[in-house]
């Protein structure tokens, strides 16, 4: 794959970003925060580094993609909507009874999504089953699973990391979202999880640290994940709850809260700014 | 066939005797194969055998990954783990995406004996009904559950498989007629005045205690009811017609399981005498399987007793 230009990358998680905010206003219901803090990585995912076809989704040679932290749909569906994977206006469906754009990621009815998650810790073993089918089918793809520091504390993440470790499983990557914050409050407080790179380290995996929201860096901690044999690799990347509209950043209070019409109009407001700037206008 | 064998060890020689046939079965234990009788395909196709260790959220969780890429898994432990501890990942990762992944429980029951009540599970069938769209089964000997393994592999969705520790005798085989198909219970004896809808090893003991009563003068029709749910319910109503009071008896708690489901089956469609025979809401203990099935009256004896009752009913 040809690299892609970290703008082309900040423009598209900026257009996302705003998607994202626009479902979880109209479904006035949804996971903002640490969606934002991921958005960055999962755009980075699926335009510049998965090997991955909208229009032949359950294609058997694809890259898999699996949200652990399956509540982060408002960051999942506007980038597989952007892909190409479902109409952009699909979006204002996010959580009706209307559709079945349900609040966790949901692999029978929405185009792209290789797993159904939501329940935290389970996502990163169903990774780990795709990536062991990649080596028993002798494919080449790579499974990406992507997981929440507050998600490490389910014990089943551990379990599962030592099966990839025992398995050799190097076409599969956990990119853990450390953003520090989960509902309770500051990850470091409710249950530290700390330190992760160590964590890993010692389950067998390789570890790469990395700024979730520098583009070129994400593409380099893939392509240096890729580049590693006979062991999984965990990115864990540093990152900010909120990431990129001024009054969530850093704040646990934006988990799971919609914002009201004002907010909405101040957030649509930053992203836009931002988004004309990157584009020029 | 006739003679004895436990029906974790039919299900072991099931899984070897089929494995060239269906290349996509792949087999998961959480360090119980010697147990689980897993062992013997884990020998003989070291590739498609993954011993997860005694991690059972996770087996569930990467069987569950590994059959969105064509292949058929089946999991195996303990009844109590594989419907028990990792009962939420089977909810969410297997059933809710309604994968093709085949759960399956040993030493399910009172009759795992000795190891005493944290292994004797009494409430999988409750709990695995419950999930929207498993399938429950539990073969009654070592003929079912053969049949019901190769049923299985060509059924494309999740399934949760009883197998017992004991060895029984295998009474199917020599049933004129009979024939397993998934979903649809089987007459093993006709009768007129009472059905007993057994399922598991109290298939055995409801052919014992119809002829017990047969020695009263009552004619006991037998219902080997191997898959729980989705339930044969024609076969249910028919029998409640046809006799007129029915006795359920499982190796399970009364509450959710075999008698659960025909209860809600009669009360709703044809309300009728019913008489729930099995585990009094209570835990089991320690001691040989003989004897703990003794103590909480798992014999035909016990049947009989719950037959008059229904009888006194009608």
């Amino acid at each position: 794959m040809e690299k892609i230009a970290s703008k082309t990358l900040a423009i598209t998680a900026t257009k996302a970003r705003l998607l994202g905010l626009d479902a979880v206003h109209t479904a006035a219901s949804g996971h903002i925060g640490g969606s934002l803090s991921a958005i960055d990585a999962i755009t980075t995912l699926y335009f510049g580094v998965m090997n991955v076809d909208p229009k032949d989704p359950k294609n058997p040679d694809r890259d898999r993609f699996v949200l652990s932290k399956g509540h982060c749909t408002p960051a999942l569906y506007p980038v597989l909507a952007l892909r190409g994977y479902f109409p952009i206006e699909d979006l204002k469906l996010f959580r009706s009874i209307r559709g079945h754009y349900s609040g966790h990621a949901e692999m029978r009815h929405v185009p792209g999504v290789d797993m159904s998650t939501g329940s935290l810790g389970q996502g990163i073993s169903a990774a780990v089953g795709m990536a062991l089918g990649g080596k028993l089918n002798k494919k080449d793809y790579r499974v990406y699973a992507v997981l929440g520091d507050g998600e490490i504390a389910e014990g089943q993440v551990w379990e599962a990391a030592m099966s990839a470790a025992k398995y050799g499983l190097d076409n599969l990557c956990a990119v853990v979202d450390v953003n520090g914050l989960q509902i309770d409050g500051a990850t470091k407080d409710v249950m530290p999880s700390e330190p992760l790179d160590k964590k890993f380290e010692a389950f067998n995996w390789n570890v790469i640290k990395v700024d979730g929201h520098d583009y070129d860096a994400l593409l380099k901690a893939f392509e240096d994940a890729k580049a590693c044999k006979g062991k999984p690799t965990a990115v864990l990347m540093k990152t900010v709850k909120g990431k990129g509209v001024s009054f969530m950043e850093n704040q646990a209070g934006w988990h799971g809260k919609a914002p009201n019409d004002e907010q909405y109009e101040q957030a649509k407001a930053e992203l836009e700014a931002k988004l004309a700037e990157l584009e020029g206008k | 066939m006739a003679g004895k064998i436990a029906t974790r060890a039919a299900y072991g020689e099931a899984l070897c005797e089929l494995a060239e046939k269906y290349p996509e079965l792949v087999v998961f234990d959480a360090d119980l194969a010697g147990a689980t009788m897993t062992k013997g395909f884990a020998a003989k196709y070291p590739d498609r055998f993954f011993d997860m260790g005694i991690a059972e959220c996770n087996m569930t969780g990467v069987a569950a990954g590994l059959s969105t890429c064509g292949f058929k898994p089946f999991t195996n432990t303990f009844a109590i783990f594989a419907s028990g501890r990792a009962w939420e990942q089977v909810r969410n990762s297997i059933a809710y995406p309604h994968l093709n992944v085949k759960v399956v429980g040993s030493h399910g029951g009172l009759s795992v004996g000795e190891d005493g009540a944290t292994h004797q599970c009494i409430e999988d069938f409750a709990l695995m009904r419950a999930v929207p769209g498993m399938k429950v089964l539990c073969p009654c000997d070592g003929n079912e559950m053969k049949l019901a393994v190769e049923a299985l592999l060509n059924y494309d969705g999740p399934a949760y498989m009883r197998l017992g520790r004991s060895a029984v005798e295998i009474v199917t085989d020599e049933i004129p007629g009979y024939k397993f198909e998934l979903d649809k219970g089987a007459v093993l004896a006709d009768g007129t005045d009472v059905a007993v809808i057994a399922t598991g090893i109290m298939v055995q003991m409801a052919l014992k205690a119809r002829e017990m009563m047969a020695a009263e003068g009552v004619s006991v029709r037998v219902i080997d009811m191997h898959t729980i749910k989705p339930l044969d319910e024609e076969l249910v109503l028919k029998a409640a017609k046809e006799t007129g009071c029915i006795v359920t008896t499982e190796e399970h708690n009364i509450i959710g399981g075999l008698g659960g489901a025909v209860a809600e089956c009669l009360s709703e469609k044809c309300p009728t005498p019913l008489v729930r025979h099995g585990v009094n809401d209570e835990f089991g203990r320690s001691g040989t399987a003989a004897a703990v099935l003794e103590a909480y009256k798992l014999t035909p004896e016990g049947l009989c007793e719950k037959i008059r009752e229904a009888l006194a009913k009608k």
